[in-house]
């Protein structure tokens, strides 16, 4: 039998030289069935046993809500003048915990998912994928809700404010978030491989990042110049929470400052694919 | 049928980093950064040189210079003792780790079963888990879909489908995963030590179904602890000592030469009078373990007899007896034959002489025994020679059925009658 020696023949090559800057998207696409049922068992696995079942997806973001309505609307009287206090605080807190979501299940990824990575090889960004799409069903199910809310202030005449043409901006913005938490959770994802250090101060992290975004108050009641301010003009979240507002509840928006929130997802993906390829290749050496 | 090349390893090494891995701590890292800016000794070195040496220091080479060839079609098996790179190459070759040098080519697709029910989730239904163990193995669901049916039917626990698995018990579960496994369909499998689990007649179904893979074609490799079931199952097999490739060629020699070269197994043993074990009164020259089956092979069809060589240095009357003590590796006592009790006391000459013990065939079971002989004398022990004999029974192939140890320290043929 002719033994030709040629490459192309066979159909996988394993070498520790292979480029890791790549990203096999072919493959990616050969395991979409797997994405799909990763998805559909962290929806499903997550509600089984609850008696509320995928109802808690609208209660955390409502009960976080009406606590910050409640010490920082009526209280600290910190919310936007002229926007109900509840509808205010939905507004920033449900893509807000979008963004905390993504960024933690990807950040774990490994570790999460590393009893699976020792047995069996798929492409490893599979899981960070599925978790991110699975957070953003979630999402989506809390934006119909407040959907909901919002109708009744609306009918109520509790605030007049009908959906404009932002409501176009709502894809950018879904992706600009989708992307910096993925980008972020990637990075801390491939440093925890060797400090575990990290996954422990994400959750902290996340909880400082976001008094240091809107969430809390509007961008406009921070004075010009100071230090806060120049904390959340650098924070790339700053633009993603407040566009969310413009759209969700009218607020004002300039929305330029959005282009510098999608420059860093853009280079929070880039990057955080590349450490997290990197980490990959020796993740299985490591537990 | 195809002999082409289907797998291709070409000088493989794999380096692993010894000691605590994986959990370097942030503060050990900033405390050594801090160190260097100041142009001081890095902390790590001064306090515990030895602890720290061993955790960055060490590397441990698991694989050096493996390359070996698979044709399409080969059932290869892969033998080695505990730590001699067996589950690194399977890593390796099923991609849940990189080589540190060296290539591996594969042709067709490969799915490796180094344990069963990979990915489960315990609060999904056994369908569910189906399908999503399925995907994670590789399978498309259009795929899976089609076979559905057969995965149901092989599993055996149709009645139980829609129950989250976290109520299944372990053997449910092991069944459901190879139910998967079992209709991969891939061109090259690779199987870690699944044998080891499930009773009799699901490793025997298991087996059933890996024959059927083989004799369409495809490609096996397998890893086991169990000699036996290399030897009757593969058509080619690889030796690997201390992550190194010993040994590559036909499974018969391979196995062989794994067999003499490892103290696995010691048939015979000789010593000097003036070194052997023993007393002032009786020494132990040598011990010898036969078979009489052809070949001098050890099955367990036929006779297997020990034979002592004794020196008798004072003992003139009858009062001497020798217990054979027969265990398994797993120090199972089998069964202990007294000699006295057996035939009676006998006179001893001095001088050398020969005492044999014959255990009848169809007695022992396959798999290994150890053999200690213990000297008494007046209701006294003497001495005892630990492990004077190690060796491997093998039973004979059955042309009709695949490879099942049966369980059990031994294996007895008995009468059935109605």
């Amino acid at each position: 039998m002719a033994m030709k020696d040629d490459k192309d023949q066979w159909d996988v090559v394993i070498d520790p030289s292979r480029a890791w800057w790549l990203v096999d998207l072919r493959e990616i696409w050969r395991y979409r069935d797997l994405l799909v049922l990763l998805v559909r068992r962290d929806l499903l696995a997550v509600y089984k046993q609850t008696i509320l079942g995928p109802a808690w997806q609208v209660v955390q973001p409502l009960l976080t809500s009406l606590t910050f309505a409640v010490i920082f609307g009526f209280l600290a009287r910190m919310s936007e003048a002229g926007i109900p206090p509840l509808l205010f605080y939905m507004s920033g807190v449900v893509p807000w915990l979008f963004f905390a979501n993504v960024t933690n299940r990807t950040a774990q990824t490994l570790v999460f998912n590393a009893q699976l990575m020792t047995k069996v090889y798929y492409p490893r960004l599979i899981s960070p994928i599925a978790t991110t799409l699975s957070s953003s069903v979630s999402f989506l199910v809390q934006l119909g809700a407040f959907a909901l809310f919002a109708l009744y202030y609306h009918l109520s005449g509790l605030h007049a404010w009908t959906l404009g043409k932002e409501l176009a901006m709502l894809p950018v913005l879904v992706l600009v978030l989708m992307s910096i938490g993925f980008g972020a959770g990637l990075i801390v994802a491939s440093i925890t491989t060797k400090f575990r250090d990290f996954g422990l101060l994400l959750g902290f992290g996340i909880q400082l990042l976001m008094y240091l975004s809107p969430v809390i108050f509007p961008l406009s009641r921070v004075p010009e110049g100071g230090v806060l301010r120049r904390f959340l003009e650098l924070n790339p979240m700053t633009p993603v929470i407040e566009g969310f507002r413009a759209v969700l509840v009218g607020s004002a928006m300039d929305w330029s400052t959005l282009v510098y929130g999608a420059s860093c997802g853009m280079v929070l993906v880039v990057v955080g694919i590349l450490v997290f390829q990197r980490a990959e290749r020796s993740f299985a050496d490591f537990i | 049928m195809d002999q082409e090349t289907v797998i291709r390893v070409e000088d493989v090494h794999k380096r692993y980093r010894l000691g605590i891995i994986g959990s370097s701590l942030l503060t050990d890292e900033v405390s050594a950064l801090w160190a260097r800016m100041r142009r001081r000794p890095d902390p790590r070195l001064l306090v515990e040189k030895a602890h720290v040496q061993q955790r960055r220091g060490q590397y441990f080479w698991a694989l050096q210079g493996v390359s070996f060839e698979v044709r399409g079609g080969d059932i290869l098996g892969i033998v080695g003792r505990n730590g001699a790179g067996k589950s690194t190459i399977l890593k390796l070759l099923s991609r849940i780790s990189l080589p540190t040098k060296g290539r591996i080519q594969l042709k067709g697709k490969l799915s490796s079963l180094l344990e069963v029910g990979t990915g489960f989730h315990p609060e999904l239904t056994g369908r569910e888990n189906i399908y999503l163990n399925g995907a994670i193995l590789g399978m498309r669901k259009t795929e899976i879909e089609t076979k559905l049916d057969e995965i149901i039917a092989f599993s055996g626990i149709e009645h139980h489908l829609d129950t989250p698995i976290k109520r299944y018990s372990s053997g449910m579960k092991v069944r459901l995963g190879f139910a998967v496994a079992a209709h991969l369909d891939p061109d090259i499998l690779i199987v870690d030590e699944v044998l080891a689990v499930g009773d009799a007649e699901f490793q025997r179904k298991c087996l059933g179904s890996m024959r059927k893979v083989a004799d369409s074609g495809r490609t096996i490799l397998l890893v086991s602890h169990n000699v036996n079931a290399v030897h009757n199952l593969c058509n080619s097999a690889i030796w690997l000592d201390q992550g190194e490739l010993r040994m590559s060629g036909g499974t018969h020699e391979v196995v062989r030469s794994y067999l003499e070269k490892y103290a696995v197994e010691t048939h015979a043993q000789e010593w000097e009078a003036e070194h052997a074990p023993g007393t002032e009164e009786l020494r132990l020259l040598g011990v010898k373990a036969t078979c009489e089956a052809p070949g001098g092979e050890l099955l367990t069809s036929h006779p297997l007899r020990i034979e002592f060589e004794l020196l008798n240095l004072g003992i003139t009357d009858d009062d001497l007896n020798i217990n054979l003590r027969v265990s398994t590796h797993n120090e199972v006592v089998a069964f202990v034959s007294n000699m006295e009790r057996e035939v009676g006391r006998m006179v001893w000459e001095p001088g050398r002489c020969k005492v044999s013990c014959t255990i009848p065939a169809y007695l022992l079971n396959e798999g290994g025994y150890r053999f200690t002989a213990i000297f008494r004398r007046n209701n006294q022990r003497l001495f005892q020679v630990n492990d004077a004999v190690i060796l491997e029974m093998r039973q004979e192939n059955e042309e009709d059925l695949p490879y099942v140890r049966r369980p059990g320290v031994v294996h007895p043929k008995l009468r059935w009658e109605r």
